[in-house]
């Protein structure tokens, strides 16, 4: 004899207020806390900290970032380039500052440099940028937690 | 006359499936990320090209720090002024600073004192960014003591 259950066909209702709410808490938070500027950063530098750095109280004037690797190598936006052959990146720069009527004294070379990195090749590197005429460098280094 | 309207006790039901699923799609979304960068912060160096201009350092307080490496990079001396010796140690440099400048802020970013930097080539990027740090400032529980606020560097040290 074949035996045929019933069932409820009602579907079991949950109170999903409480989830919805811890959810919605969930999503602010991050939200609140996501970065999308991390397009300045660069994982293949570890930047030195000091117990000194402080965020910028207000964003730099024409910033060029440039990252430069423990090897030497620059990463300048796409580009990526030595110090010997940096001048034709940053005369684009120049030429993009001449159209906005500006001149390479007012942007801002930001200096992300690996900790690794020799000294002497930051300071060909800033020799370098001093030649095209850039006078602001910003050194970036990591906030050191005490 | 008392109206009593008579409602139909049935709970309106809404579909959530569809939100939950968008939330939840956004939550993950959100999570993948989400990246814990430390903050970040700038030595501002102002830098001329020799010979044009610039601020003079009015204050007559010259500090030269030489930093000396080992092949390894490592730093073995920082030599202040041609005459002074503090092996390694950023602490004494700091005690240094701090007694050339009286403990005194500059009144502005391009004023005061300026510290220039001359360093052998191979010497760690990390070590330049500590002499820079002993010889910039100290901080005091919350507050930063700003002690110099012009460094230069000297020219590179090429080896032969």
């Amino acid at each position: 004899m074949k035996v045929r259950h019933k069932f409820d066909s009602k579907m079991a209702e949950g109170d999903m207020t409480a989830m919805i709410d811890m959810v919605f808490q969930l999503i602010i938070f991050f939200m609140v806390l996501i970065n999308f500027s991390q397009d300045d950063q660069n994982d293949k530098i570890k930047l030195p900290s000091s117990e000194l750095a402080k965020p910028p109280d207000a964003p730099l004037t024409f910033p060029i970032v440039l990252h430069l690797n423990s090897n030497g190598t620059i990463y300048m936006g796409a580009n990526v380039v030595t110090v010997d052959s940096i001048a034709p990146s940053l005369k684009t720069e120049i030429q993009l500052l001449t159209s906005r009527n500006q001149t390479a004294k007012d942007a801002n070379i930001i200096i992300r440099g690996d900790q690794n990195t020799p000294g002497g090749v930051l300071q060909d590197l800033i020799k370098k940028c001093q030649e095209l005429g850039f006078e602001k460098f910003a050194l970036r280094v990591r906030e050191e937690l005490t | 006359m008392k109206i009593q309207s008579k409602r139909a006790q049935d709970k309106a039901e809404l579909q959530l499936t569809s939100m939950i699923d968008v939330i939840f799609l956004l939550l993950i979304f959100f999570v993948m990320t989400f990246k814990i960068a430390a903050q970040e912060g700038d030595f501002s160096v102002k830098m001329p090209i020799a010979g044009s201009g610039g601020n003079p350092d009015t204050t007559n307080i010259p500090i030269k720090v030489r930093l000396r490496a080992n092949a390894d990079g490592e730093l073995t001396d920082i030599i202040v002024n041609d005459s002074l010796s503090f092996g390694n140690d950023f602490a004494k440099l700091r005690g240094h600073v701090l007694n050339l400048t009286g403990g005194n802020a500059p009144p502005t970013p391009d004023d005061g004192p300026e510290v220039e930097i001359d360093l052998d080539y191979n010497l760690r990027y990390e070590n330049v960014i500590r002499a820079i740090t002993a010889v910039t400032g100290q901080r005091q529980g919350d507050e930063i003591q700003r002690l110099v606020e012009r460094i230069k560097f000297a020219p590179p040290r090429k080896p032969q």
